[in-house]
């Protein structure tokens, strides 16, 4: 039964990743065609309809690899017995979830085809990473993770990371759009994307929206560590990072709302706070000591 | 190079008020705040005395001068150095003398109206004049009303505000961060921490020196330890036999609680601690005792009980010492148990599953002085061997008997241990409470647009906005504002 259920989820999880793939190479299309169509000195029209329709595909198999990869991780719940967070492998596939769920919803106020490009990539590296290097087979749980606490924990985290990332990619496409707009006018592709303020305000909203949700995951999971160690904060390098990250972020905001830096410098410092947020993922859970290391690596 | 920085002729108070000043400022806080996250990083990477003094040891025996070199800035100890607390204290008095101030002026203007409607309204962001058509003022009167703007009457106009919660929230929020910090401190002065490795079978009664390891807050007295006597009645290990992970740990107690009368059974889980008053019990490790029976050379008893080892590997190899000092001379073994016994080549006896399927107790007599005089303090889970000769080594299976000359030495099984953790932690409860009001705060603060709306009615209508902090959504809203004045719907 189970074994049954590890299978199916492992065949969801691969075909999850073949329609990510196309979704990846419709991106991939549209990005060339407004390359290539938009060149300004060109005379030929931009032919807005045939890429509309490319970019209406791209994002249609991103929903549905969404959905399979979805199915893939219940299933992997459902081998196991128990929620789908118990090893890294684990952990990867829920955040490529995330991650592109993030996109997903924010897609629905906000036109951010322009990026599916770059996260339809990095879902799949997540995935391909997770398949290839993290893959673990399904198992129970330890004790000290047989709690309510995980899920409500690790979901309210995983989200958060989500959507941290989805912030630092609209960062980092800000930064790069800036670099091209101080050296002259933008590039005739680029014209397509929204302005930058849009993108400044956009990745502030991202942040604020999850900043109250990232502060309850983490005292969500003091709350768990009192119930399972005896103590509510420790300073074990899990716990100590995500601080960190709560600390980076809350200064972002301040930096924003009280001191009101914008552009640039509140970029640099998105991207800063985010990449303490995949430290404390990549590092802590395969070369750090401490009693969060379930990776099972 | 000198530079004549002019510097106001302060005195000492002015002086005093003029580092106060500094120190409460958001700037200073938001350093403090900053300083505290890149203070917490060492601690992160290099290993921490409370968390793996294994690791901790290893390393002052690899490179001893280094390591000196560190602890002096208390690198192995980050969390609890002086450094690392001045950056808290800091920004819990910055904190509280930056937010408490605010919180009171909010308050007070909590309570206040908008101000009145500004002369030239056309100068706002959204702006928007037609011709009146009589009732424009009665209909923004209830529109506001059934909104919930406050609203501030004057002659022929409305000035109407919403949102003031969103200052409100910001306020909880860091108010909230004071009581955290508080509930931290309350709990590392009148808090205490022990722990204590029972084997399956032995009593515990509550008094220090029933602990292996014991912490008290400064303001902690030994009085205060609540009184209780607790069993350990039976201890469940389960474990995965495919990958020989545990998958659950069952520890049933009984417990004798101050009035000594009623006798409780309890079950403690890894995530279901046991608490008796504000006291909390935890099940924290586990491992094997062998249990022994050490005989001199005329068959009389020298020692005999279980003896905790301490695991390995995940597979519960646990390394130990029977020491039996009574014995003349003195004898001592240095042991290695091993739940499921397996040979390997190389690596001698090592144990394939964490349960005890096929235990053996591996041991290395040693006869002559076991050093327990000499004042410096010993592990039990090691002999010092420097002034004793080996006389013997032997494996033994549950029941077998090890003879050596001068004695002898009996396998008789084994019972396994826990490691109780034993908390209390009288602050907990405000740090709980400041980070759910934390969560609301935030809530409130980054989820609350504040905006002011003025009418104005003469022969035209005037009707303007102002969103604070450039909140979005208030073009639509006035735009529903005036639908409604122009009775279009
Ligand atoms: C000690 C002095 C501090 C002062 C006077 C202060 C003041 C403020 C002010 C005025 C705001 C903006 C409110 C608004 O206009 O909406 C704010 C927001 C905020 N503060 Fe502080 N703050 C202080 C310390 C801290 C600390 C230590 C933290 C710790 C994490 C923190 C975290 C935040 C966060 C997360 C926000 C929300 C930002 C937003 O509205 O987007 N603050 N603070």
């Amino acid at each position: 039964m189970s074994r049954t259920w590890a299978y199916l989820s492992n065949y969801l999880i691969y075909s999850s990743m073949a329609v990510y793939t196309l979704s990846f190479f419709a991106h991939a299309v549209e990005t060339a065609w407004a390359l290539r169509v938009t060149d300004a000195t060109s005379s030929k029209r931009f032919d807005y309809k045939r890429t509309e329709r490319v970019a209406r595909i791209a994002t249609a198999m991103m929903i549905l690899g969404f959905l399979l990869l979805f199915a893939g991780v219940i299933a992997r719940g459902i081998s196991a017995g128990r929620v789908p967070w118990g090893n890294m492998y684990e952990f990867s596939i829920t955040g490529a979830l995330a991650f592109s769920g993030a996109y997903l919803a924010a897609l629905r106020r906000y036109d951010l085809r322009w990026l599916g490009l770059l996260v339809s990539i990095a879902v799949l590296l997540t995935l391909g990473t997770a398949v290839a290097v993290l893959y673990r087979p399904s198992a129970p749980l330890v004790p000290a993770l047989k709690s309510t606490w995980l899920v409500i924990h690790v979901s309210a985290a995983i989200i958060s990371g989500g959507v941290f990332l989805l912030a630092n990619a609209v960062a980092a496409a800000y930064l790069y759009l800036d670099s091209m707009e101080s050296k002259g006018e933008r590039t005739a592709w680029a014209k397509r994307l929204p302005s930058l303020e849009y993108l400044d305000q956009l990745s502030y909203r991202l942040v604020a929206f999850v900043f109250p949700l990232w502060t309850f995951a983490v005292i969500a999971g003091a709350i768990w560590a009192e119930s399972a160690w005896g103590r509510y904060w420790g300073w074990d390098p899990k716990e100590t990072w995500a601080f960190i990250t709560w600390v980076a972020y809350a200064a972002y905001l301040h930096a924003r709302v009280t001191v009101g830096w914008r552009g640039r410098r509140a970029a640099w410092l998105c991207l800063f706070a985010g990449s303490t947020f995949l430290f404390n993922y990549v590092y802590v859970n395969v070369w750090g000591t401490g009693k969060h290391t379930y990776s099972g690596l | 190079m000198t530079t004549n920085v002019e510097l106001p002729d302060l005195g000492g108070i002015g002086l005093i008020r003029y580092a106060w000043r500094q120190l409460t400022s958001m700037r200073t806080a938001l350093i403090l705040l900053m300083l505290l996250g890149i203070a917490a990083i060492p601690g992160s990477l290099i290993p921490q005395r409370t968390q793996n003094p294994m690791a901790v040891s290893e390393a002052f025996k690899n490179s001893p001068d280094l390591t000196k070199w560190m602890d002096r800035f208390s690198l192995f100890d980050v969390y609890g150095s002086a450094w690392f607390s001045a950056i808290y204290i800091l920004l819990f008095i910055s904190l509280i003398g930056c937010v408490l101030p605010r919180a009171l002026e909010h308050f007070h203007a909590a309570r206040a109206l908008p101000p009145a409607t500004p002369k030239n309204l056309n100068r706002m962001e959204f702006y928007s004049t037609w011709t009146a058509s009589g009732n424009e003022l009665e209909i923004a009167r209830e529109w506001f009303k059934s909104k919930r703007f406050r609203v501030l009457e004057g002659d022929g106009t409305l000035s109407a505000e919403k949102g003031y919660s969103r200052e409100t929230g910001n306020l909880l929020f860091h108010t909230a961060l004071i009581l955290i910090l508080l509930g931290i401190s309350f709990s590392s002065l009148f808090g205490m921490r022990g722990e204590a490795i029972l084997n399956v079978g032995e009593r515990f009664v509550n008094t220090p020196t029933s602990y292996d390891s014991l912490a008290y807050g400064k303001l902690f007295k030994d009085g205060n330890l609540e009184s209780f006597i607790l069993t350990v009645d039976k201890f469940d290990a389960k474990y995965n036999v495919v990958t020989n992970a545990p998958e659950d740990y069952t520890l049933n107690v009984s417990l004798l609680r101050k009035d000594f009368s009623t006798l409780e059974k309890h079950v403690i889980k890894v995530n279901s601690p046991l608490a008796i008053g504000n006291t909390k019990i935890y099940l924290q490790a586990n491992g094997y005792s062998p249990v022994v029976t050490v005989r001199d050379s005329k068959g009389n008893v020298a020692m005999q009980g279980p003896v905790p080892f301490l695991p390995q590997d995940a597979n519960l190899r646990s390394i130990g010492a029977i020491k039996v000092p009574d014995a003349d001379p003195q004898v001592g073994f240095v042991g290695s148990f091993v739940p499921t016994y397996q040979r390997s080549n190389g690596n001698g006896a090592i144990s394939v599953f964490p349960e005890a399927l096929d235990p053996r107790l591996l041991l290395s007599a040693w006869s002559g002085d076991l050093g327990l005089d000499s004042g410096t303090p010993q592990s039990v889970y090691r002999i010092d061997t420097s002034s004793m000769s080996q006389i013997g080594l032997k494996s033994l299976k549950p029941g077998e008997v090890f003879t050596y000359s001068g004695g002898s030495i009996t396998f008789e099984g084994y019972v396994q241990w826990v490691n109780l953790q034993i908390v209390d932690d009288p602050g907990k409860n405000f740090a709980l409470l400041g980070a759910i009001v934390a969560i609301l705060g935030l809530l409130a603060s980054l989820f609350t647009r504040r905006r002011r709306i003025w009418i104005r009615a003469g022969e035209s209508i005037e009707v303007a906005g102002l969103a604070k902090n450039a909140a979005p959504g208030l073009e639509q809203e006035i735009a529903v504002f005036i639908k409604e004045l122009k009775g279009e719907k």
